[in-house]
Formats: C-alpha cells, sequence, structure tokens
C-alpha cells in the first residue's frame, strides 16, 4: 500500500472529521484525493502536525484526525508525551510510516530500526492500531481518544501537483469550517 | 500591582484563555496562577516549538492563545513561527522572561540573551518591553489586540530588573 491508498481508505470513512495534514506530499495527495473544508494542510513547520492535531481537539468538540510522517514524528518526539499526558478524548494520531523522508527523496528514517508503535506502547499509549495491507477505520473511530494509529506504507510520492491555494485560504475556509458549525 | 499578578492580569483582561508553558524561574508565579484558573486550558509542554503548534491548532479552533516561556525557548521556535505563523496569519500572545538582561547572575544566559531582540526582529516580530507592571498591565492588553487583528505573533519581554 503507497502513502496516496492509505489515505484514500481512510478519508472515504470519514464524515465531519476535522483533518490537520502534513507538509509535503501527504497534503498535495490529501488535496489530490479529496479536498474539504475540513482540512487543513500544512505548508511548514514539518514536525508540528501532531501538536496543532492536540491544541485543536483542546479547543473544541469535534474529532481531529492528523496524517503525521515517521520523519515528523521523530522530529517532535516530545508531542506524543503531552498528548498522552492531556488525554484528548477527540484525537485520532495518524502516522503514514513510510520509514523514510518521503517528500525529500526517500532518504531513511530511524523508523526502521526503531518500531513506532513500541515507542506509543512505552509513552502509555492505551488505544493502538496498526495496519499495514488494510485499512479498517470503522473501529479507530468508535475508539476513545487520544488513539495512535500506526500504518505502513510502502516508500513512494504519488504524482500529483502541488495545491493551489494561499496560506490564508487554507486557514480561513478551515476556521470557518470549525468555528460555524 | 505585584509583577506576576499584572502578567495574569493582562491575560485575563483580554481573555486569554489557552496557554501553553515551559517553565522559568520567573515565570513560576504567573505559571501556579494559570493552573488554578479555571477558564484557562493550561498546557505544559516539552518543548516550546511543540507549545506554538499546539496554540495554532488551538487559534483554529476558537481559542485565545498565549504561551508563557523563557527567552531561550524562543531559539528553539524560530522555523514554527516563520513557516507557520508567518505563513498563515497567525497570533499568538509570547510573554517570555528575558534572561541574560541587566542583573543576570548566570553568565551562560548572555548569548541568547543579547541574540533573542535580533532573531524576534528578523523574524519581523513586534515586541515590547514593559519595566513596569503598571507598564506590562496595558502594555500586554494592546499586545494581544495587535495580534489578533494583524494576525502576528507578538512578544512581551520581561527582562531580569522587571521581577
Ligand atoms: C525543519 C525542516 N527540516 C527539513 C525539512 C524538509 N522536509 C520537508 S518534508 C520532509 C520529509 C518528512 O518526512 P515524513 O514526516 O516521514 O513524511 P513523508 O514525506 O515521508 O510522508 C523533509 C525532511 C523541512 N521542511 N523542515
Ligand atoms: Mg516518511
Amino acid at each position: 500500500m503507497e502513502r496516496i491508498e492509505a489515505i484514500k481508505t481512510i478519508v472515504e470513512s470519514l464524515k465531519i472529521e476535522l483533518v490537520i495534514c502534513n507538509i509535503g506530499f501527504p497534503s498535495r495527495e490529501l488535496y489530490q484525493v479529496k479536498d474539504s473544508s475540513t482540512n487543513f494542510y500544512m505548508l511548514g513547520s514539518m514536525g508540528m502536525a501532531s501538536s496543532i492535531g492536540l491544541g485543536l481537539a483542546m479547543a473544541q468538540k469535534r474529532k481531529v484526525v492528523v496524517f503525521d510522517g515517521d520523519g515528523s514524528v521523530l522530529m517532535n518526539l516530545g508531542s506524543l508525551v503531552t498528548i498522552y499526558n492531556q488525554k484528548p478524548e477527540n484525537l485520532i494520531l495518524v502516522v503514514l510510516d513510510n520509514e523514510c523522508y518521503g517528500s525529500t527523496g526517500s532518504q531513511c528514517t530511524y523508523a526502521s530500526t526503531v518500531d513506532l508503535s513500541k515507542v506509543a506502547d512505552a509513552v502509555g499509549f492505551q488505544e493502538k492500531f496498526f495496519f499495514s495491507d488494510d485499512i479498517d477505520f470503522q473501529p479507530v473511530l468508535n475508539a476513545e481518544g487520544p488513539v495512535f494509529v500506526h500504518v505502513k506504507v510502502k516508500p513512494g510520492n504519488a504524482d500529483v501537483p502541488v495545491i493551489p491555494m494561499k496560506p490564508d485560504e487554507i486557514k480561513e475556509r478551515f476556521i470557518k469550517e470549525v468555528q460555524e458549525k | 500591582m505585584e509583577s506576576s499578578q499584572a502578567v495574569y492580569e493582562a491575560l485575563k483582561e483580554v481573555g486569554i484563555n489557552f496557554i501553553v508553558s515551559l517553565p522559568c524561574v520567573n515565570l513560576g508565579k504567573v505559571m501556579e496562577l494559570v493552573e488554578c484558573d479555571p477558564e484557562i486550558i493550561h498546557v505544559p509542554v516539552t518543548r516550546e516549538e511543540e507549545g506554538f503548534g499546539i496554540c495554532a491548532g488551538a487559534y483554529l479552533g476558537g481559542k485565545k492563545p498565549a504561551i508563557l516561556m523563557q527567552n531561550s525557548g524562543l531559539g528553539n521556535s524560530v522555523n514554527v513561527l516563520a513557516s507557520l505563523y508567518e505563513l498563515y496569519h497567525l497570533p499568538i500572545l509570547m510573554v517570555m522572561s528575558h534572561r541574560g538582561t541587566e542583573g543576570e547572575f548566570m553568565n551562560a544566559q548572555v548569548p541568547m540573551g543579547k541574540a533573542t531582540p535580533r532573531v524576534l526582529e528578523a523574524l519581523e516580530i513586534p515586541y515590547y518591553n514593559p519595566k513596569t507592571p503598571e507598564d506590562a498591565f496595558e502594555v500586554i492588553k494592546n499586545a494581544w489586540n495587535q495580534a489578533q487583528s494583524n494576525g502576528t505573533p507578538v512578544g512581551i519581554l520581561l527582562d531580569i530588573s522587571y521581577w
């Protein structure tokens, strides 16, 4: 399964959930698969996806799904500790783990030798899911957060264009979606 | 007005209701006041950069965010301030204990203390340097309004002599 397939399968099971999507190809692939006012696309700040997701989950009631990457999680490992301690019931952290920095040319990350599921275990996450071939996301949506979802995907980026929206447009559309519903 | 109380009262006055923090010895009392306030969500963080990420999400969710940190934390947060806050025009109030200023007893604090104003300038983040609690109370109130209307972080540098 490539990253874009994983993203596609997961977003097909989403309805009103809010999505924070990691910088680079993950956001471009999500935009291509299904653009929506419930999506916030990151264009910078590598590592911050899970943190933005945590703040959003704590600020309002709707469910928040974060699409993060192995390299980005490794850049901000402390975030797992903070999420565990704050215990947001409405937060689902999906780590799309291709064992590499996919967006910059698939250089290896240490996720090939360090199992991120075990890291989540050690931190204390109660709700954990692991997928590598198929994804059944419904049980994830039914679980009480914080939920850690580890998805092993093959390296590689889909041939998708850059997101044509400006940062302010992404933000304003998203805020409207969050705050007016 | 007492120095920590002035900071806290100003945050309350403008309706700050989401605060992340990483301690500095000088911020201890403000952090206690914040922690005890049921109207404020307080999130201790493991690194200031992470705190900025959390506050950005909280703002998208409708909160008025602030960070309490030592000026060293600015160094830990340069990229998130540029490639998240400046890029998307997000507001946040940055209350910083400014170590390495006049009266500092630890030489180790001096290099980052000296760099701090210039790092803020490089990031084009407006900042203020109130000297007294009365001054801080007014400045912090106006700073949040500036942050919100211009979509920018605004810094408050509280020197050693402030406390
Ligand atoms: C602070 C910082 N360092 C490096 C980069 C360059 N960069 C952009 S995306 C990326 C890879 C992210 O890897 P991962 O989180 O595993 O996501 P993937 O692309 O593999 O899905 C890198 C290194 C950056 N944007 N910011
Ligand atoms: Mg990766």
